[in-house]
This record gives structure tokens, sequence and C-alpha cells, in this order.
């Protein structure tokens, strides 16, 4: 597989303020952090908590970090209620630890991880990617996680495996959106349902992210560990994971059922194929007053265009 | 003073009252909105914070003036009737800054933009569609213009509201994301609003059928007895 480097994703030394003062507490923290016995930074549960990671530049595009305030309080996470401002409202619903993430499907060696030993078993590196929203608006925020990929290959997926399936954590208890609905009117089934063909899965800028801004997930952005897959509409990003499955048929995703005919499995970001009641041709940059073009695959066409060769982008959306 | 007198500068003073609530109550949302501007809490996307509100606010102010005579159906009662025009004029204003928030600030005088958006997306057409009718009506809600065009055809003019009602909340219905809920609850109430309003025509309608027959019945009476 050939990683070419996009020209546009020029090496930078530029970051933004918030981050470099935090990079600051950071290498404090993590320096306390080294100090204290294994066991207690394996439980490092609660957002805010400082998180160590090296800084991936080849994976980090050049563009200003969105502020942390506008990252953590402006959200999508249904699960929490339709408002933007509800998941870091409820947020404290949420309880990451104890968190169990199951891998199992068509692979050789299923196992259920527990998230602490997932925070250990690879090494953790941060990655500013762009983020955009289905509905127009997009952030650029710096993840840290790991490839997908070092998952996948190690519980070795068989040769039945052509996908790989994501579900969400159901407990109304912790998601007070799940609780059963007047009417059942907001027409999402639970749990959250996401899905890539496996070569997207596999692909080195998948990533399964535990923390951002240097710090731990907040629970508001899908705490504890969450998916991102940054060429693809934000939706696809599944937040909050408790099971990865790989399967041989294509899974129905959540949003494919809630609306098939305006959300689709690819989701792939595409200023050219609009959504059916809006245009998909400009976003807003949140923090930006003027809207900016939409980039094919949300600027990371050098890297995932190939995955596409031949498609009709319009058929598959 | 004569007792007639008295009572209508009691009304009058009533109305004052009434209408200078009523306008500080229509303001207070802007007011909320600059407040919030100025303390920087309109969220991390001010522009579609600021629209969404303003659009909320029309069309509540829309429902509240359609409200007005169904009240008067279901209850009797009259005096809110000459809010009518305010809150109707309120909704127009409310409607101009939600629009001209979305041409100014979200498209940045992006006319051709804003052409194919009208054309294209279905949810802008009718909202477009909305804001063109209220403007008759704003333009002839003076009591001049009462007079100028006659009351009969002022009132069907008016009726115009209805219609508006309905684009306004497949506007809403259009644009809003599946997993939100508020659009049917806004479509519900006009739905409500105007179910009254069918339902008191439709029992007028009866009541004139059962005069009517009762005055021939008469009239035949007299005339063989």
């Amino acid at each position: 597989m050939l990683i070419k480097r996009a020209p546009m994703f020029k090496a930078s030394e530029i970051t933004d303020p918030k981050l470099y003062f935090n990079r600051r507490e950071f290498i404090a923290g993590a320096a306390a952090l080294a100090l204290l016995p294994r066991g207690a930074a394996a439980a490092a549960a609660p957002a805010g908590q400082l998180l160590k990671a090296t800084r991936n530049q080849s994976f980090s595009i050049s563009d200003p970090a969105t502020k942390f305030e506008s990252a953590t309080t402006y959200n999508n996470f249904y699960e929490f209620g339709p408002d933007k401002d509800d998941p870091a409202r409820l947020a404290h619903t949420l309880k990451p630890r104890p968190w169990t993430v199951q891998v199992d499907g068509h692979v050789a060696k299923p196992k259920t991880y527990d998230i602490d030993e997932l925070l250990k078993l690879f090494p953790l590196e941060e990655r500013v990617y762009a983020l955009r929203c289905v509905e127009g608006w997009s952030m650029v925020i710096p993840w840290i996680g790991f490839p997908l990929a070092s998952l996948l290959k190690r519980v070795e997926p068989t040769g039945q495996a052509k996908l790989v399936e994501f579900t969400t954590l159901q407990d109304p208890e912790q998601f007070p959106a799940q609780k059963p609905s007047l009417l059942g009117l907001s027409g999402i089934e639970w749990p959250y349902i996401e899905g890539l063909r496996l070569d997207e899965a596999m692909h080195p800028l998948t990533l399964l992210s535990v923390g951002m801004y240097g710090q731990v997930l907040p629970n508001q952005n899908g705490a504890p560990i969450r998916l991102v897959v940054p060429w693809k509409y934000g939706f696809k990003s599944a937040k909050s994971i408790v099971r990865i499955r790989l399967v041989s048929q294509q899974p129905k995703t959540t949003w494919e059922k809630a609306q098939s005919q305006e959300y689709g499995f690819y989701s792939n970001v595409n200023p050219e194929v609009d959504h059916p009641r809006w245009s998909q041709a400009s976003e807003r940059r949140i923090g930006e007053f003027m809207r900016r073009k939409t980039l094919m695959f949300n600027g990371y066409a050098d890297q995932v265009a190939w995955l596409y060769a031949g498609m009709d982008l319009r058929k598959y959306y | 003073m004569s007792y007639q007198r008295r009572l209508t500068q009691v009304t009058r003073t009533f109305r004052i009252q009434l209408k200078t609530a009523v306008w500080a109550l229509c303001l207070t949302p802007l007011a909320v909105l600059a407040c919030r501007a100025v303390t920087g809490d309109l969220t991390a996307n001010p522009i579609s914070f600021v629209t969404n509100w303003l659009g909320r606010w029309t069309f509540r102010l829309l429902l509240a003036c359609l409200a007005l005579a169904p009240l008067r159906v279901l209850f009797g009662i009259s005096w809110q009737i000459s809010l009518r025009r305010l809150l109707g004029l309120f909704a127009f204003f409310y409607a101009c800054l939600h629009f001209g928030v979305w041409i100014l600030v979200d498209h940045f005088f992006n006319w051709d933009q804003m052409i194919v958006d009208i054309v294209k997306r279905r949810y802008v057409t009718v909202g477009m569609l909305a804001l063109a009718l209220l403007v008759p009506l704003a333009v002839t809600s003076t009591s001049r213009m009462v007079k100028w065009l006659g009351g009969t055809n002022w009132r069907r003019l008016h009726r115009l509201a209805y219609v508006i009602g309905v684009l306004a909340a497949l506007h809403f219905l259009w644009l809003a994301k599946k997993g939100r809920t508020d659009q049917y609850a806004y479509a519900a109430i006009l739905a409500l609003l105007l179910g009254v309003r069918v339902w008191d025509a439709i029992r007028r309608a009866l009541r004139k059928r059962r005069q009517a027959r009762a005055t021939r019945a008469a009239a035949l009476a007299r005339g063989s007895g």
C-alpha cells in the first residue's frame, strides 16, 4: 500500500497557542505520571486527565486547531439529546470506567479488551485531523490514538472478513436519549452502528482515538474510545465504542436506517454530491466567519481516492 | 363623566398597557440574543445559532398571532384580538432578521448561491415564499389600508396567514435533521390552531343552514296558515 504524502499538508511547527500551552502542562504531567506506579497511570479515567502522545507530523494538517471549548461544547451525540449543547450538559451521565471493547467476528483471535489494556497496548500518537460534519460545519482536532489497523492485525481477520462493524454503547442510564421517547419520534434506532470496508478500516489514516488536545477524551467527544475517519462525514466516526466486529455482509448503519436516501454507507466527503436537502459544496470552519470550499475527501484525496477508483460516488454516497 | 365614556377610557388604558407589555415581550428574545452576543454565549457556531434563534421566534410569534382567534372561538374572550396586528408585524420583523442573517452573514451577499438555494433546496423555497407572502400582509396592516381594501377583501387577503403558517411548518420540517423532534411539535400546534378554525367554520355553516331552514319553514307556515 503506497501512502503518498499529500503536498498540501506541510509539516509545520505552527501550533495553536492553546495546544502549545497544553503541551507544557502535559509534559510536566507526563513526567509526574511516569513517576507514579503503572497501575495509577492505567486507572487514568476522568476527562481532563493528561495523556502523553507523540505528534505524528506526517498525518497532521497545518491548519490551526479549533478551540478546545468549541470542540467540547458543540457536538452531535444524539444519545445525549438532539441539541448541540446536550452532550456537554449531560456528559456526566456517561461512565467511561469500567469499559470493555469486544473485538470479534471473522477473526482468528477474538478478544474482549479492557480499555486500560488498550491504552497501553500501542504507542499513542497525536494527529491533527480535519473533521467535517454532514450538516456543513467542520473542525480541526488534535486527536490522540493509534491506527485501527494495529488492533485489527492483532486479532487476525480471516478470509471471510470483508467489512468492519462498530457498535456504540447502549445504556439508557448513561445515555438519557436512549430511553423510549414519546411516540418514538426521533427515528434513531439504538445502539448506534457504523461500518467500514476492510480496506478503509486498515487504512493508516483510520484512527482509534482515546484522547484529544493532550488529554483523555471528554465524555461528550465519545469517551473512552472512538473512531476517527477524517475523509468521511463525521457521523461515520462512531463514538464510545463497545464492539468491533469483522463481518462479511455490509452492516446497515444507524443513519442508513434512519434516512437511507440521505445517508449512505460510504458517506465520503464530496462537494460534488449534495445532500438531498442542502449543498455540500461549502462548509463553515468553526471559529471562522466566511464559509470555505469543501474539499474532495475532506482534503485527504491523495491518501484515499485510490480506494474508490472506478466507483460512482454519486451512486455510492 | 358618563358610564359609557368611563368604560371607553378604562378599555383604552387597558389596551395601551396590554400592547406595551406585549411589545416588551416581543422584544425580549432580541434582548436576550444581544446579551448573549456581548457575553460571547452564542455557541461555537454563532451564525447558525442566531439564524435558528430568529427562525424559531418567527414561528412562535406567528403561532401566537394565529392563536388569538381560536381563543375567542374556544373561550369567548376577545380582548386579545387587538394584539393580532402587533404580533403579526413582529413575526414579519423577526422573519426579515432571520432571512437577513441567512443572506448577509451566512452567505455574505453571495446572491448566486442564494438563488441556487432558493430554487434547488425546497426548504429554502417555501421559506422565501412564506417571507414574500408576509409582505403584502405587513403593508396592509394599517387601519387606513383596512378602509381602502374594505373589510371583506382585507379579511380574505389576511387569510394568507394560514398559508404562511403551513409554509413555515414545511420549512422547518424539511430542514430539520432526523433525530430532532421539535419541528413536529410546531407543526402539531399549527394543525391544532387551524383545526379549531375549521371546526368553527363548519359549526357556523351548519348553524346558518339550520337557521335558513327554520326561517323558510316559518315563512311557509305563515304563508299557508
